[in-house]
């Protein structure tokens, strides 16, 4: 209950201009952290990256082909911009983690690694850090924003709270030990301290939700992809992190 | 797979100085106290020793226990006196060996 009471207070402060240039999550974060993010050699999110590295020449799949075998080097995946819909069946919404998977399967001949394992995450990572230091790519589609944003201003769970009164109207106060930030998206998959691992962006979400004691949708879903783009527009002209350091 | 590590070593160095050399190691440090969603305790598995060796020299030896965090991190200086080998080595609870070696050349 006291809770419930300190959060009603927080909202009731005033709200963020709107109109200001969105800010990364490195903004936010305490020296400490900004430090381990600033070396690659203390980032551990690094170690996920080298995983991701080895794996993309990793054969496996029925042919016995790697990633490397189709796609060559994985800089030349510095540019893609993810999510997306699928060309063959534009209903549905893909984002990195997704595609790789489907790429896995369709293109490779081998099982999915399923969407929090580690293999997953580190190649994602490996992927997304390429595009380090780029501007975060976005692909525009009004409709899938449009959903995604519907999301974000949803209020949810038992205490009622939207991501937008987060993140939008009260980023920069102390939420227990934590400082809001915008939540933003450019420094996903991310090294967190607390996961003691890097851990995907619908991870994050997840534990958004909990937060507020709403179910959350599973990993990977279209809600979820669907917030992903949203954010993504959203802070547009933030530079990718990949792989943040964040508490 | 073989358990990731990275390490930091300057390749060059001048004769005398004091030069940063760091080391992470992905792992879980799995302290045995804790708990899975069904109750069961969950097995301790750590690094249990690091070791530095430059020019077959020990220049570093720890012996971790169970309140290390998840893939440590260490930072240490050493003296540049020779070119050659910087050898690592991190052991696991069940003697497992991850060895890295970098080179660094002293003028
Ligand atoms: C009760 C407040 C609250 C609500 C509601 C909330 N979050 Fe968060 N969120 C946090 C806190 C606290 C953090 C950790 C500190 C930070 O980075 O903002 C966080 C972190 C994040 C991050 C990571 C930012 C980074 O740079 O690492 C993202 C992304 C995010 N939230 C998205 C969402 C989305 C999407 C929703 C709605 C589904 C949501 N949040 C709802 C409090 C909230
Ligand atoms: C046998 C060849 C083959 C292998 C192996 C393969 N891919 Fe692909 N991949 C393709 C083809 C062909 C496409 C594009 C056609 C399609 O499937 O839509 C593609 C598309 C992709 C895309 C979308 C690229 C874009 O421009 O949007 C990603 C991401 C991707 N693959 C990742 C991977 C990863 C990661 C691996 C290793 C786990 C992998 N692929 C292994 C053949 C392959």
């Amino acid at each position: 209950m006291r809770r419930v009471l300190a959060l009603l207070l927080l909202l009731a402060l005033p709200a963020l201009a709107a109109d200001r240039p969105p800010r990364s999550g490195l903004d936010y974060a305490t020296p400490g952290v900004r430090a381990m993010q600033a070396d690659d050699f203390a980032n551990p999110g690094m170690l996920w990256v080298q995983e991701g590295l080895a794996l993309w020449d990793r054969p496996g799949g029925m042919g016995g082909t790697s990633c490397a075998s189709c796609h060559g080097r994985i800089e030349g995946f510095a540019g893609i911009a993810y999510p997306r819909r699928d060309p063959r069946d534009p209903d549905k919404l893909m984002n990195l983690e997704t595609r790789i998977e489907k790429c896995r399967l369709d293109n490779m001949g081998a099982p999915p690694y399923g969407y929090e394992s580690r293999e997953l995450v580190a190649l994602t990572a490996a992927v997304r850090h390429q595009a380090r230091g780029r501007p975060v790519a976005v692909v525009e589609d009004a409709d899938a924003i449009a959903a995604g944003e519907k999301e974000f201003r949803q209020r949810r769970g038992a205490l009622d709270l939207a991501c937008a009164q987060c993140h939008e109207a009260n980023a920069g106060k102390k939420l227990r030990d934590e400082t809001i930030s915008e939540g933003q998206t450019n420094g996903f998959p991310a090294y967190r301290l607390r996961w003691q691992g890097v851990g995907s962006l619908h991870r994050r979400f997840q534990v958004c939700n909990q937060a507020v004691a709403a179910e959350p949708y599973p990993l990977g879903s279209q809600e979820y992809i669907a917030l992903e783009w949203y954010l993504a527009k959203r802070g547009a002209g933030l530079l990718v992190e990949t792989p943040a350091v964040r508490q | 797979m073989a358990m990731k590590v990275m390490v930091s070593v300057p390749a060059t160095a001048r004769k005398g100085d004091a030069v940063e050399i760091k080391a992470m190691a992905m792992h879980p440090m799995e302290n045995g106290l804790r708990r899975d969603n069904d109750g069961k305790v969950i097995p301790r598995f750590i690094l249990r020793k690091f070791e530095c060796r430059y020019n077959g020299e020990l220049v570093v030896d720890c012996d971790w226990h169970t309140a290390i965090s998840a893939n440590p991190y260490l930072s240490f200086f050493v003296k540049a006196v020779d070119s050659g080998k910087i050898e690592f080595a991190w052991t696991d609870d069940n003697g497992a060996v991850e060895r890295h070696t970098a080179t660094i050349a002293v003028t």
